[in-house]
């Protein structure tokens, strides 16, 4: 079989990319390769360990469980453009005031989905965060830090 | 005026917390780990990997893979063979009648585990490769394979390597006193046998390599995740032929490491080789699935122990016999023995026993090789100790924490040796043990249990003290054991002309605050601002020739060389100033940023204007003195093999006695790590240590059938621990600086690994006490295990 | 890890669809949701020759109901099935099982159809559908065929629906508002395909069980009713009697598979443990004392 290639359409981080692409290419293959947006991350790209995910149409996602071709005609958000749009830049500096981070693998990954947390505006207990963000994998934390930093966040977040 | 020392300024850099500048690039995805970096041209390796555990190799085809779209090269290992200088060698000086045979890169005639590495593909992109590699035809034919450890030295057993005789790779005892005549003597003797699951690391970015060769300065450069790039350097230089100086090791930002990532892999050589042999960039990313068939694998482990007490809870004698299964080969260098050997020094290692005696025997498996892995046998060791403590404190009628007292050595009777013969010093099992007390609230859980126990609702506490060994020196093991691995440490403290501070380190730092802690012991002991300081690690053309990190010594060695470094640099910017203004240096100190009289705070001279003077402005000062501004520390311990240090964990868990499963409540950890740079810093490593040494204690097992092969070796079902499961975890330290160095910092980063498997286990088994005599004695301590012990099932 | 090569079309009509199907047969796999398949064509335990990417199909999407039947498109994603007042309202041992399904960003994109058609024997959604007596639309160039749940799952894997039909929709009879319902699953870790689970719907008066259906999954190979464990129950007041006939008579329902989470014993012992405690849940839902 030869290698099927397709172009794909779509928005990334706020601007309009258009490329040729192998069709067996996944999002954030193409999304680190072919835009160079290295700060999605793989770690398993079986799904399980969260490091890929990125936002698709609004919803956080697993990259490596998706084709770019999927996202034809969609706009991708990666930690890049929320770095950029300051959506989350109050939980960025939570996070490196609080070490909520080590090596940085998972971060993006567990950025996004905190994000998406946090949109829901809700109060949430300590219990509510760790079963949100039960899906993003993290070895060097030990998870503590991250939940300190979110549940900060979000109450500084429902007072303001 | 005497001098003091900087960490005994007020408002001093050393124990403070501050944030990490790596954590800022990474919060924004501008970190940069080495699959971020791909030079122009770069060509992809994947990898044709063993199906069995043990075969011969009769054929091997690439005709078809050689002809695939992409493929630029295929490589067999016997190929890889003939471009290395000879194949590695796992055993070392230190382990006398050690047996290790030699080790090829790929595998050349035979396979000898499930994943082992056999033909190597080069291709424009890895899914190429990948798709070559299916059409790579092996004729194998299967051999007897060796998985189970305990009937591996039976005189029936298949034998791995026939030129070793038999599959033990080595076997040892120590020990001290007479146990046979305290046994005899002891009022009650006890004994129990202790099973430990395999691990693997699981670092969330896996082991990489892009490696560059210049055919015209012959000058290879690699880009690795690495925790120890000058031992990539020196080891790769040797196996590949290319001299020492003309190897450059870049270690970006690193994605997790754990100690997986201190080691040499065979499947990194072969493409760095490619890289040679084609003149093009080559990156290898080892994918999830076969990191679990190549990364090293660590812990599995049969120990059988055996204690004697006295009525009042004194222990008098304890005896081990550990029975360890490694991998198909003794990994290089660091060998495959090194975890046994540590179990036998730890086991009961904060425990006054007169009498111990410990055997390791080390059994060649057709597995993936094992190798260090954070805490490095004290999880086993700890679990083991702490068990027979519990059981000794239920058998004499003594609370857990009372039998420790009665136990542990006292704070103030150091120097002395431990059973295995150990030198230790300035501990604090004592501090440690009624500072867990309080912070646990010990008492009141007691209190809560026995009210919940009424109502059929079962808790457990436990506690585990522990020793834990860091910051090895060069005596017994690195350097003196033959492995060309520094023991010692190197910084380099240069100051800018703008009045910055340069630190190159030979330590490195993988997310846990390297750099940073760093930066605080140089800015503390010149006098500067922290935001006048950078570290630089990682990069073998910049730094001084160091170790990098494991076994948990960059703050305790590579800070102390740094700390030393930077007072020397301060003692060169006092005699400029004292030069430039005429006044014995004696009398003068820096304050940030600035020289001043002792005792003011009006700068006289800020370190930019030495660091203008001293790089441009030479004709300021007199004609034969030559500014250096940039020193360089060595230090390596002189008086211990090692740091050890001490603490004790906590951990309050409710077991479902009917389902098995565990809730884990509550988790403290008080250590002594003696002088903290970044409090912060050292409570993330131990927090970030528990739950790792969690997932051993209760999910991570890599599972053989009988046919050697990995059952499990994806993160499905290799289980870790994710956030919804892991409790809340509070540390607490107490502070004994080490006599070893002027800055006093022990290692901390395994301490967390270390002994959350023994507390976890210990706090298993006093949940299920009132229920039943079975006790949990194997890990991972899995639903299964806990409805047997309850005799549910 | 990355997939081999494969061929790959968007169906831009349901009708589109089903031409492909009845064209490639065994060769294709339909791209659905992605996060079942996508992982096996990552590990190349799958080598499809073409990926039917039916995500633009907007008539299989959305939750209604009519009358009495909560209609539910085979592409719904599972988030919106989770975040939808018709489910809550209508379908609440669904909500109550959505929570177990994987995680969030799984559930972004996975759907229920996908889940359904896939019958992993520790998925969620099956043995939902089985407890709740649902039909399963499949729909194939020549038409519609309808199936009731106790006979779509027939194995490991393997459903009533034929290699040239597509799940198009599944119809959920409203759980009647005098019944109740318990969802109970044991996995390691929260959204991990479970080690033991039991959906029960029925109804229970005060302590009577006058009709429960209790369904079974992450022990066979598909999800099972519980026929002898159900006929030990039926018509009896619940106690700790008959909860010892009810698990005791589960034993000739029930031979768990197995797997590297635990033994057939265990995975038994679990099940008669979740059976008491699921109808000790909906005895307490149903008002009476347990």
């Amino acid at each position: 079989m030869s290698e099927e290639m397709v172009t794909v359409n779509m928005t990334v981080n706020g601007e309009a990319v258009t490329k040729t692409i192998p069709v067996r290419t996944h999002l954030v293959d193409f999304i680190r390769t072919e835009l160079g947006f290295t700060g999605s991350h793989l770690g398993c790209e079986h799904g399980i360990c969260g490091a890929c995910s990125v936002r698709v149409d609004g919803d956080v996602v697993r990259g490596c469980l998706m084709l770019a071709a999927q996202a034809e005609g969609a706009e991708v958000m990666t930690i890049e453009g929320i770095t950029d749009t300051g959506e989350i830049a109050d939980l960025q500096d939570k996070f490196v005031e609080r070490n909520a981070l080590q090596c940085g693998f998972c971060t993006p990954g567990m950025l996004m989905t905190a994000a998406e947390l946090l949109a829901q505006k809700t109060e949430m207990s300590r219990e509510d965060i760790r079963e949100f963000m039960s899906g993003n994998y993290c070895r060097c934390t030990g998870y503590h830090a991250i939940v300190d930093a979110i549940e900060s966040i979000n109450n500084e977040r429902l007072k303001g | 005026m005497g001098f003091i020392h900087p960490y005994d300024r007020p408002n001093s850099y050393i124990g403070r917390t501050l944030p990490r500048s790596r954590a800022k690039r990474a919060v924004a995805g501008r970190g940069r780990y080495t699959d971020d970096i791909t030079p122009p041209r770069t060509l992809h390796a994947a990898f044709v990997r063993s199906p069995y555990a043990h075969a011969k190799i009769l054929n091997i085809d690439v005709d078809a893979a050689k002809a695939a779209p992409g493929v630029k090269l295929v490589m067999t290992g016997a190929e890889l063979a003939e471009m290395c200088t000879g194949p590695w060698v796992g055993t070392l000086t230190v382990f006398e009648n050690m047996k290790a045979e030699p080790q090829y890169p790929m595998a050349v005639d035979r396979v000898c585990w499930h994943g082992e590495p056999v033909v190597m593909i080069i291709a424009e992109t890895r899914a190429q490769a990948e798709d070559a590699g299916e059409l790579v035809l092996i004729d194998y034919e299967e051999l007897p394979v060796v998985i189970n450890k305990e009937t591996a030295l039976d005189a029936d057993s298949p034998v791995i390597h026939a030129n070793l005789g038999d599959n033990k790779a080595w076997e040892n005892t120590l020990g001290s006193g007479d146990v046979d005549k305290a046994f005899e003597e002891a009022d009650h003797v006890l004994e129990e046998t202790f099973y430990f699951g395999r691990h693997t690391a699981v670092s969330l970015e896996s082991r990489i390599v892009l490696s560059e060769y210049d055919p015209g300065t012959e000058r290879l450069t690699i880009h690795t995740s690495s925790q120890c790039p000058h031992m990539i350097e020196t080891v790769f230089a040797q196996t590949l032929g290319v001299p020492e100086h003309n190897v450059r090791i870049v270690a970006p930002d690193v994605g997790g490491s754990f100690g997986l990532k201190i080691h040499t892999f065979g499947d990194e050589v072969a493409a760095t080789a490619a890289a040679i042999k084609l003149g093009r960039p080559v990156k290898f990313v080892a994918d999830r699935l076969e990191s679990f068939v190549s990364d090293i694998h660590a812990r599995e482990n049969r120990v059988k122990a055996k204690i004697g007490i006295m009525n009042d809870g004194t222990m008098i004698a304890a005896e081990i016999d550990d029975l360890s299964g490694v991998g198909a080969y003794s990994q290089y260098p660091r060998t495959s023995v090194f975890e046994a050997n540590q179990i036998l020094n730890i086991t009961f290692g904060p425990y006054k026993h007169p009498n111990y005696r410990a055997k390791a025997t080390v059994v060649y498996l057709n597995a993936v090789p094992t190798s260090q892995y954070r805490a490095v046998g004290h999880p086993i060791g700890i679990s083991v100790g702490e068990f027979m403590m519990d059981w000794a404190a239920d058998v004499t009628g003594l609370d857990p924490f009372e039998i420790r007292r009665r136990n542990v050595m006292e704070d103030d009777s150091y120097p002395r040796n431990i059973g295995s013969g150990i030198p230790m010093k300035d501990l604090s099992h004592q501090a440690c043990l009624e500072k867990l007390h309080g912070l646990m609230e010990y008492d009141k859980l007691l209190a809560e249990q026995a009210e919940l126990r009424e109502k059929g609702i079962y808790r457990g506490i436990g506690v585990a003290g522990f020793i834990k060994g860091t910051a090895p020196s060069p005596v017994g093991y690195y350097g003196a054991g033959g492995a060309r691995i520094a023991a010692q440490d190197a910084t380099t403290v240069k100051l800018e002309p703008n009045g910055g501070v340069i630190v190159a380190l030979g330590v490195t730092d993988q997310g846990q605050g390297v750099d940073t802690v760093m930066e605080q012991i140089a800015a503390a002991a010149i006098g500067c601002d922290m935001d006048m300081v950078r570290a630089i690690s990682g990069d073998t053309d910049a730094i001084p020739y160091g170790g990098g990190t494991y076994a948990s010594r960059a703050t305790a060695i590579g800070g102390e060389a740094t700390y030393q470094a930077a007072l020397d640099l301060r003692r060169e910017i006092l005699h400029m100033a004292g030069i430039l203004l005429q006044t014995d240096p004696e009398n003068l100190d820096i304050v940030d940023g600035a020289v001043v009289d002792e005792g003011s705070t009006d700068a006289r001279i800020p370190l930019s204007e030495i660091g203008r003077i001293g790089h441009f402005q030479l004709g300021e000062l007199p004609n034969d003195y030559q500014p250096v501004l940039s020193h360089t520390r060595r230090y390596r311990l002189q008086d211990s093999p090692y740091i050890y240090t001490n603490g004790i964990h906590g951990a309050y868990v409710e077991v479902d006695v009917d389902t098995g499963w565990i809730r884990h409540l509550k988790h403290w950890v008080v250590e002594d790590c003696g002088r903290i740079i970044n409090e912060q810093l050292a409570d993330e490593q131990i927090r970030g240590g528990c739950v790792q040494g969690l997932g051993g204690a209760l999910y991570e097992h890599c599972i053989y059938d009988e046919y050697g092969q990995l059952q499990n070796g994806t993160m499905a079902d290799y289980v870790t621990p994710m956030m919804s499961e892991m409790p809340d975890i509070h540390v607490g330290h107490v502070q004994t600086p080490t006599s070893e160095s002027e800055l006093g910092a022990k290692g901390a980063g395994e301490s967390g690994t270390g002994a959350a498997p023994g507390v976890m286990m210990n706090a298993v088994n006093n949940a299920i006490k009132p229920l039943t005599d079975g006790r949990v004695t194997e890990q991972p301590i899995t639903p299964e295990v806990v409805l047997k012990a309850l005799g549910k099932i | 890890m990355k997939a081999p090569k494969f061929s790959y079309v968007r169906a831009d009509s349901v009708d589109h669809a089903l031409e492909l199907l009845d064209k490639h047969g065994e060769d294709a796999r339909i791209l659905a949701g992605g996060q079942s398949l996508m992982p096996t064509l990552n590990m190349r335990l799958s080598q499809p020759e073409i990926l039917i990417d039916i995500n633009r199909l907007d008539e299989m999407k959305g939750i209604s109901l009519d009358g009495d039947t909560v209609v539910i498109g085979a592409l719904t994603r599972h988030v919106e099935v989770m975040n939808s007042n018709i489910v809550a309202e209508h379908l609440p041992l669904i909500a109550e099982a959505m929570p177990h399904v994987a995680h969030v960003a799984v559930r972004n994109r996975g759907t229920i159809g996908g889940s359904i058609a896939l019958s992993d024997p520790a998925a969620e959604m099956p043995a939902c559908a089985l407890a709740l007596g649902a039909t399963l639309v499949v729909q194939s160039s020549s038409g519609k065929r309808e199936i009731p749940a106790e006979e779509f799952f027939h194995g490991l894997y393997e459903t009533a629906r034929a290699e040239n039909e597509l799940l198009v929709e599944i119809r959920y009879p409203s759980q009647k508002k005098e019944n109740v319902s318990v969802f109970l699953e044991l996995a390691r870790r929260h959204g991990d395909f479970a080690i033991a689970g039991i959906c029960a719907y029925g109804k229970v008066s005060g302590n009577t069980i006058d009709d429960m259906r209790l369904v079974y999954f992450a022990s066979e190979d598909r999800p099972v009713i519980g026929e002898n464990a159900i006929a030990a129950l039926n018509g009896k007041t619940w106690s700790d009697d008959t909860k010892e006939a009810v698990t005791s008579a589960l034993e000739n329902d029930l031979d768990p598979m197995a797997n590297l989470h635990g033994s057939s014993a265990m995975k038994m012992h679990l099940q008669k443990v979740l059976t008491g405690r699921a109808m000790d849940a909906a005895v307490a839902r149903a008002g009476g004392a347990s």
